[in-house]
Formats: C-alpha cells, structure tokens, sequence
C-alpha cells in the first residue's frame, strides 16, 4: 500500500541530480570560464623574489675605474617572529636611539606583523662587521644585501649622473621596472641605462600563509639568473678632468676638452660641482636638498645647458663663412672704426689673419655686413634677409645651433637666429644688418654651449670636420660603440681656407701683438682665439678656445669663465695649462698654475 | 530461505566500491591537504593522514561487524540505540569539551569522540522504526508529532551544543517523510521558505511584501473565485508576509554575529576577505585555479600552505578542486551522485518498509552533508561546518558515516529473507 509513493523516488532523485549539476556548473565557471583565481592563487602562495644584477661599472680612457659598485646592507625584520632582545645593543650598533626602535618595529608591524619589511637602510659595511656577529640573537631580523654606487675620484658627477628610485611614470609605461628599482636619472647613468642595468632575474618561491618560505617553485624550473650589467669604456681621462676641476675651484664656469680626430670628450669639467658620491645612499635625498639650495647651483651643468654670447671666438667662423662666399679674400682690410662699433686699441688689419690674431671688432662688423648685404636683392630688406639665412646654414654647419647627439641626455641646442626669427621679433621685412650688426662679433642673439665652443676648435683643428662628441668608446665585452660616432660630419666651408684661419690662430698665441700670449707654451704649438663675451647682466665673461699641436692636433679645448673679464687673462691661461697637463703629463709653469688655483673669481657679478 | 547461505553474494557491491573509493581518495587528498616536506611518510601516525588510516581501518572493521551481527539487531534495538545516543548528546553537554565554539566532544585518551556525528544514524534508525510501524499513518496528526519529536529533541540537543550544521542535517528527513507519504507541499513550501529568506535579507521587506501583494492579485485575477481558494490565498499571503518579517527579525535579533556576516557575505552584501569572507574566498581560489587537469597531485599550494583554513575537514573539498581539477572535481561530484541515486534505487528494491525507510534516511543524510559542504566550498552557502561524507578527516565522522550505510547494505542483503 506505502508502494503507492513509489514514484515519489524519482521526484527525490530529481532533487540530488538537480544539485549535482548546478555543482558540476560551478565548478565549470570557478575552474574553466575565471581566470582570475589563477591569479589570486599566485599572489597567495608564490613570492617572486628578484634577483638584482650588478650594474655595469664606468672606466676611464685608460682603463681606470671610475664607478663601481659596493655592497651595503639592509636590515631586514619579519615583526611576528622578533623576540625579545638586548635593543639597546642593536640600537648602538646600527647608531639608532631607543625611540627610533620602537617607531621602526611599529611601522614595520603595520606594514604585515608576517612579511619582512626594511627595518634599516643601507648599513655600512663596517657597521655590519659589528653587527653580524650578534645577529644570531636577534631573532626576527635579518640582512639583505644591495649594491651602491661608488666613485673613488670625486671628479664628473655630471657627466657619470646618478641612480635613484623609479617614478611611477616609468612603472606604468616600462614592464621592466617595478617599484623601488634603481635608474639612471642623469648623465651616463641615464643614457646608457640599457646596458648598465644587466638584466633581473627571478626566482620564485612559494610561500605559505604565514609568509614562511616553503622552497622553490617547481624545482626553480622557472627561475632566471640575474645578468650583469656591461661595462662601459669612457673617454673621459681622470687626470685632466681632476687636473680641470681644480682649476676651476672658486670660478663659475666650464671646460671642455675634445680628442679632435674622434671625437671623443676627454673632459668635461663644470663649475662648481659636487663630489658624486654625495648623491649616494642614506644621504642623498638630504645631500640633493642641499645642492638644490645652494645659490651657486652646483646641479646646473653649465657645459651642456647654459648658453653664452660666444663673443670673439665667433670671428674665426665668421671669417671662414665670408671667405667661402667669397665676399673677402684673405686679403681685405677694413680699417679699425670705432664709430662702427667699439674695439681696443690695435693696428689696423690689412688682411684677414691679422684681423683675427688682433681680434678687430670693426673688421668683423664689415665683414659680416657684406655676408649680410650681398646684393642678391635690390631691396635692402629681401637682400639682409637671404644674406642672413645663408649665413645661418653654413654657421649651423658647425654644429651650432642644433643638438650635438652627446651621449648624455640633457643637452642644449645653443642658438642661431634666421629669418624667422627676426620676422617674428620685428615684423616682416622691418629689420636688416644695421639691425642685427651685433652677430658680426658673436654677441646679440647667438647663444653657444660650452661644449659647441670645444666643437669648434675640433673643427679648426681637424680643418674643417668633426665627429659627434661623445663619452663612451665601447660598451661591454664585446666593445660595441655606436655607429653615428664614427661618421664624420664636414662642415659647408671649403677645406682650404681653414689652414688660414689656424695660422691665424698660431699667431694669436705665439705671436706679439696676439692676444692670447699667456696661453703659450714652450715645448709645444697652440692655436687659440680669446673670446671676451659681453654680458648684460655684469662682468663680461672671459672665453678662449685652443686646440694642439698645431699638426696633429691632440686636444681640441674651450674654457669659459663667467665674469671673468678679458679672455686672455683668465681663460687662456687655464686652456694652456690643460693642454700642457694631458699632452705632457707635468706642469712647468708652477707660478701660473699657482695664480690660477687660488684666483676666486666666485663672488664677481 | 532460499539464499541465506549465499550472504556475500547478496551484498551491493557497487554500493561497497563506490564507499572504498570516496575513503580511499578521502584519504590521499588528506594527505595532500596537510602534506610538508618533514612528514613525507603517508603513514605518519602523528600527522591527521596517519590517524585518518587508523579511523579506516577501523571503520573497516566496523563494517565488518555491522555485517556480521543478526540483521534484525538494529530493528529490534533501534530505540535503544536512539535513546543511548540521547543520552550520550545529554552527557557530552555536561562533560564534553568545548572546540572552537561548540561543545560536543568527548575526549577518550587523547581521540575525541563526537556523539552528534552517531545521533544521525541513530536518529535515522528511530524514525525507520517508527513509521514502518503497521498500524502508522502518516496523514494523521499524531503520527506527525511524533516523527517531530523523534527528529526534534536529537536536533535541539546538538542546537545547544552550539553546532549550527549538524543541527541542520535533521531538516533532511522532510524527504523520507515525503516519500512516505507527506504531502509534497511539504517541498513547495521549503522552496517557497528557502526563496523569501534570501529576498527578505535581499531586499526591503516592505518593498517585498508589496511584491507578494501583487503576486497575490494576479492569482486571484487568474483563479476561479470560489470561497475556498480566496481564503487559502489570504492566508497565504498573510502567512508570507509574516514570514518576512519574521526573517527580518530573527535576522537582526536572533542570529549572532558571525552568522549574520557570513549570510551577509554570501549575498555579497559584504565584502570582507580579511575576515568572514576570508574562507570562502581562499576555498574559490582554491578549486579555481584549479583549472581543467589541477596542479597535480601535492602541487597545490593554497590547501597545502594554509591559505584555506580547515583544509582536511571541512574544505577537504579544496584540495580535489585545487589538484584534480575539473576533471577530479567532476569525477568526486558524479561519484557522490551515483552513491546517492544507488541508495534510493536500492531502497526502493526492499521489502520491509523499515528498510526503505532507513535507506531513504541514508541518502537524506548523505545528501544534506554533500549539499552544505561542497555548496560552501563553492561559496553558494553560508559557510557552516559539516564533514564531506568519506571526505574529511575525523574519527567520528568516518566512523558514523560508515556505520549509517552499512547497516542499509546489511539489511539489503537480507531483503530477499523477508517475505
């Protein structure tokens, strides 16, 4: 009779099925249809550990070290497993005070009373000698190595730049970065960050709820070993870049020194400056601070970003771009009239090298007035007009104007005025030589970098080309260099007028009446141009640019020295004092060398 | 007569490989669960996977006692085992052990033993009884007390052991009760129940009872308009409207804390994976990224290191999602399926109606365990702790599971005895 339900076991089975499948649909989209439990299953139970590589060390041109890499410690602390301990101990050997400690180990604990967070930054190696022997009792604690950097000469802090942590807008555009990585954030370090940072490995290791390790991923299937940075082969010397950066204490300013038949920048000295190694470690973010602050702005690398009226250096170009238009010969004179535009008291110049060694303003003015006025349009205005633009090509044909391709990231283009330029400043066709005559002499609108200025004395002394300049040689084992520092860039000026223009500047130095004689050297022949560039705001600034010897010339140089007055008093005589160093290795002229150490030429305006 | 001498060949073998092969599996991902480098032996006695390989012999042996013994015994006897496990559910609120909130152990020489996991089949086995009776019918109201009541003071026993789940296995008998003969509203009306709880804590409840109103003007548009059915319709509605207010408050008043915030969770009201949320969202995490194949077997990392809580026992089902995959998580599931449709199909061969009626039990059991655990694993329930049958480590639970089926697979090879 109860048999009379017995279809009621399948209404029972119905409900079991029913379940079955609505489990058998979850676990379908759970497993099959969600990725992203995959993912929270690894962020759970996998810590990707990175493997840092050591970043690639910086040598000289002869092979000296000038960055490398030295391990500090971090002291690590896993909250949870510390116990209690001698802390006053620790706190004396790691030079903390108590309340420190009990501030460090809360915020720790804050972070994750499991994961191990940095209790103390980069303890010294000293400080970790002491330390390590009583580690053992302080359970909870542990060390991590990390590598920074170091410079063991106190020299080129601009050029070699330094490393700091990475910004969120490179975590966000760059995989390869994460949070807390180091970069290069200028000079050397920041252009060739590619090849200097190696390449991370990773090791994975599993973890459990408690963040304890619990062995490799896999058998470490899966783990990378970290690649070491290359090494990167500078031109810089370390001589005449330490020899440079003496020379230019207690003066505003810069010095930049080019090997003319490559290229390649043996020094580049900035003035003031810092020690590099200041910018390293604990200190640097209180040390950056500071060199921030200070009113002489030792941050600002004058030999790249500051640009200066080239004043009379700019005569040999001008020179040069006259004779290949042909508007002079290396014949003409102009007399020297002051009502022109003022000069001091010389000769008069009867040909073009005289003009140069004496360094004849008027003489520029007519020169550049015929470059100017060619007569190619019979109005004054249309004519200044293509006078001033096919100028302007052929100056920028000596790197002028335009960003040299340094190796080193920040870098000024320096300035020289078209057309467009003085249309916009005065109006269309309402502006011609008598306008713009100041150029004639390199002041005015013209604005050269440092560096451009060295470039230009490679030019004269390479006779008429030059390659890019640039700080690396080779990179790595493999001595790689960059292709576009082995093409020769030829300026839009014959070959042959250059020789001229050197003879001249043979005679500013080594001749009476040149108005360079203290840049002269005994033993060896040295070309130079003086540069006074006057200055608006005060003092004018002394120039000189050189390059020797005169055949095969081995150093090509300019100095620039804000507010220094005459440039064959100040400059010049440190030019010359360079080349003596590198070309010779001694120096001779100890009362010079003297004079020029303790000039402080800081507090000029 | 004609069989007695033949009783192994009586026996459901498929019924008896199919519970072979959940404890041996139970077993291995126990070992998974809990596996580390320094107990690598799977016979480890101080490790749970050791002690669980005691529990399966042991049960073994339980099995094969259960198959030896007089096959009317628990016939006979089952109110005396009934009334001996009361008392034991009695005693252990007395004496027992309090664990994580709920006191119902016994401790016996360092093993607990936990009687509200033995109160299921004996319960079971009353209830057989009873309704098996010839002069019983189940329409009448008395009989219905005292199914009630059988099913009712076990339940509140373990209610005040502070053991909400185990609690909740005895609501499973509403289907033997229905295949005896209650009326199949009965079924619409836990339905109907189940969906106004999850509405009522989802949505307003004045909103809600507008919402029932309407439902209840539609029906009567639609019905013949006769006296009868408009009573039963206000009733109705009065009665669901009740009920919702009802939840509301029991929900605000009545229900602790946790309870509320792991309900609250489920509903996705609240989002807290740090605190109540955390266990369901581990064991997710857990069976999805299984994937189709799983890591492999002791390649899991969320069971193994922790991450799911409870992952021998209650979230043994983590580890099959975790390191079988789809593919083992299927398999386990349509096992576990098939067992349950053996049992009623096999209930449905007997004879007695006792026997009916106790296989009907076992597979209500079995089913409500299966139900709430693998449900919360898979986070479409609550979380509430009870054991996954054959799956999960514990003495008792093994133990009670094992004695539950094989009694019905002792009674089935005697069916053909009966006449």
């Amino acid at each position: 009779m109860k048999k009379a339900y017995g279809n009621r076991q399948y209404t029972v089975i119905t409900i079991f099925v029913v379940v079955g499948l609505i489990f058998v649909a979850r676990l379908f989209y759970l497993q099959l249809v969600d990725d992203s439990y995959i993912i929270s299953a690894n962020r759970n139970a996998l810590r990707f550990v990175t493997q840092y590589p050591s970043r690639g060390l910086i040598y000289d041109r002869n092979k000296k070290l000038l960055v490398y890499n030295e391990a500090v410690y971090d002291l690590m602390v896993v909250p949870k497993q510390v116990k209690v301990f001698d802390t006053l101990e620790m706190c004396r050997l790691i030079g903390i005070t108590k309340d420190d400690f009990i501030i460090k180990l809360k915020k720790a604990r804050n972070f994750s009373p499991y994961a191990a967070s940095i209790f103390e930054k980069q303890i010294s190696k000293e400080n970790y000698g002491y330390l390590q022997e009583k580690m053992f009792k302080y359970s909870g604690f542990y060390v991590q190595s990390r590598t920074l950097r170091k410079y063991p000469y106190p020299i080129a802090a601009h050029t070699l730049g330094y490393i700091g942590e990475v910004g969120p807008n490179i975590t966000e555009t760059d995989k390869y970065y994460k949070s807390g990585d180091y970069i290069g954030m200028s000079g050397l370090e920041k252009y060739y960050e590619q090849f200097l940072r190696g390449q991370k490995g990773s090791k994975i290791i599993m973890v459990d709820v408690f963040n304890r390790e619990k062995g490799s991923f896999q058998n470490g299937s899966f783990d990378t070993v970290a690649v070491a940075g290359e090494a990167l082969y500078s031109t810089i010397d370390v001589d005449i870049q330490a020899y440079g950066e003496l020379l230019m204490q207690n003066k505003r300013g810069s010095i930049v020194a080019i090997e003319p038949e490559t290229g390649e920048i043996l020094t580049m000295v900035t003035s003031p400056s810092y020690d590099p190694n200041l910018l390293v470690g604990r200190v640097r973010g209180y040390n950056y601070n500071k060199l921030l602050k200070d009113p002489t702005k030792p941050l600002f690398d004058r030999a790249l970003m500051a640009l200066y009226p080239p004043g009379s250096i700019f005569k040999i170009v001008q020179s040069l771009i006259a004779l290949e238009e042909g508007v002079i010969t290396e014949n003409t004179g102009f007399p020297c009239d002051k009502s022109l535009v003022g000069c001091h008291n010389h000769p008069n110049a009867y040909n073009v090298k005289s003009a140069i060694k004496m360094s004849c303003n008027p003489y520029f003015y007519q020169v550049f007035k015929r470059i100017i006025q060619h007569g190619l349009a019979n109005n004054r205005f249309s004519d200044s007009e293509l006078g001033l633009n096919l100028w302007a090509d052929k100056v920028k044909s000596f790197g002028l104007g335009q960003r040299l391709n340094i190796d080193i990231p920040n870098v000024k283009k320096g300035f020289i005025p078209d057309s467009k330029f003085y249309d916009k400043r005065y109006g269309f066709h309402s502006w011609a030589f008598s306008t713009i005559y100041s150029i004639s002499i390199g002041q005015g609108e013209v604005g050269i970098i440092p560096l451009q200025m060295a470039n230009i004395a490679t030019i004269f002394a390479n006779r008429g080309y030059f390659y890019t300049p640039h700080f690396v040689k080779a990179i790595g084992k493999n001595q790689k260099i960059n292709p576009e520092f082995l093409q020769k860039h030829v300026t839009k000026v014959k070959d042959k007028y250059f020789q001229l223009v050197a003879d001249a500047m043979y005679e500013v130095v080594n001749e009476p009446g040149g108005t360079a004689s203290m840049a002269r050297i005994d033993s060896i022949l040295v070309c130079g141009k003086t540069g006074t560039a006057q200055n608006p705001h005060g003092e004018d600034h002394s120039v000189f640019i050189a390059f020797a010897p005169m055949k095969n010339p081995k150093i090509a140089i300019a100095v620039f020295i804000e507010n220094a007055g005459f440039g064959g008093v100040w400059a010049a005589p440190i030019a010359s004092l360079m080349i003596e160093k590198y070309l010779t290795k001694k120096t001779k002229r100890i009362d010079l060398e003297k004079r020029m150490l303790e000039a402080n030429l800081m507090n000029l305006r | 007569m004609r069989e007695q001498k033949n009783i192994l060949g009586n026996i459901d073998w498929v019924l008896v490989t199919i519970y072979l092969i959940l404890v041996f599996m139970g077993w291995i991902n126990i070992y998974a669960a809990v596996y580390d480098e320094n107990h690598k032996s799977i016979l480890d006695f101080t490790q749970s996977y050791g002690k669980q390989l005691i529990w399966i012999s042991t049960s073994l042996f339980l099995a094969l006692f259960i198959m030896a013994i007089d096959s009317k015994f628990f016939s006979q006897f089952a109110y005396g085992i009934y009334g001996f496990f009361l008392i034991l559910l009695l005693g252990v609120l007395v004496t027992g052990k309090t664990t994580a909130g709920s006191k119902s152990w016994f401790e016996i020489g360092g093993f607990g033993l936990q009687p509200s996991e033995f109160a299921k089949f004996a319960t079971n086995l009353a209830l057989a009884k009873f309704l098996s009776a010839t002069d019983i019918h189940i329409k009448e109201i008395k009989t219905k007390v005292y199914a009630a009541l059988i099913l009712f003071i076990p339940a509140l026993l373990i209610l005040l052991q502070n053991d909400t789940g185990s609690a909740l296995v005895y609501v499973t008998f509403i289907l033997v009760m229905y295949r005896e003969g209650l009326s199949g509203n009965i079924l619409i009306f836990g339905l109907v129940i189940a969906v106004l709880f999850v509405l009522a804590l989802l949505i307003n409840k004045f909103i809600l009872s507008a919402i029932l109103v309407v439902i209840g003007i539609l029906f009567f548009l639609v019905i013949r308009r006769n006296k009868k059915a408009i009573i039963t319709l206000v009733t109705f509605a009065v009665l669901t409207i009740g009920f919702v207010f009802t939840v509301d408050y029991v929900f605000d008043n009545v229900l602790g804390d946790h309870q509320k915030s792991r309900i609250n969770v489920l509903l996705g009201k609240e989002l807290d994976l740090k605190g109540a949320g955390y266990n369901v969202n581990q064991s997710k995490i857990a069976i999805g990224s299984g994937g189709f194949l799983g890591k492999g077997y002791l390649n899991g990392t969320q069971t193994k290191f922790n991450f799911v809580p409870e992952q021998s026992t209650d979230f043994i089902f983590c580890t099959v999602g975790e390191e079988w995959g789809f593919v083992g998580s299927f398999i386990v599931v349509g096992l576990l399926m098939t067992l349950l449709i053996r049992i009623i199909y096999i209930a449905e061969r007997q004879r007695s109606s006792f026997s009916r009626i106790y296989g009907y039990g076992v597979a209500s059991i079995l089913f409500m365990h299966i139900f709430v655990n693998i449900g919360m694993a898979l986070g479409l329930l609550p979380v509430i702790g009870i054991p996954l049958p054959f799956f999960s480590y514990g003495g008792s639970s093994l133990w009670s599971f094992t004695i539950l089926l094989f009694i019905f697979i002792k009674q089935d090879s005697y069916r053909l005895n009966l006449l």
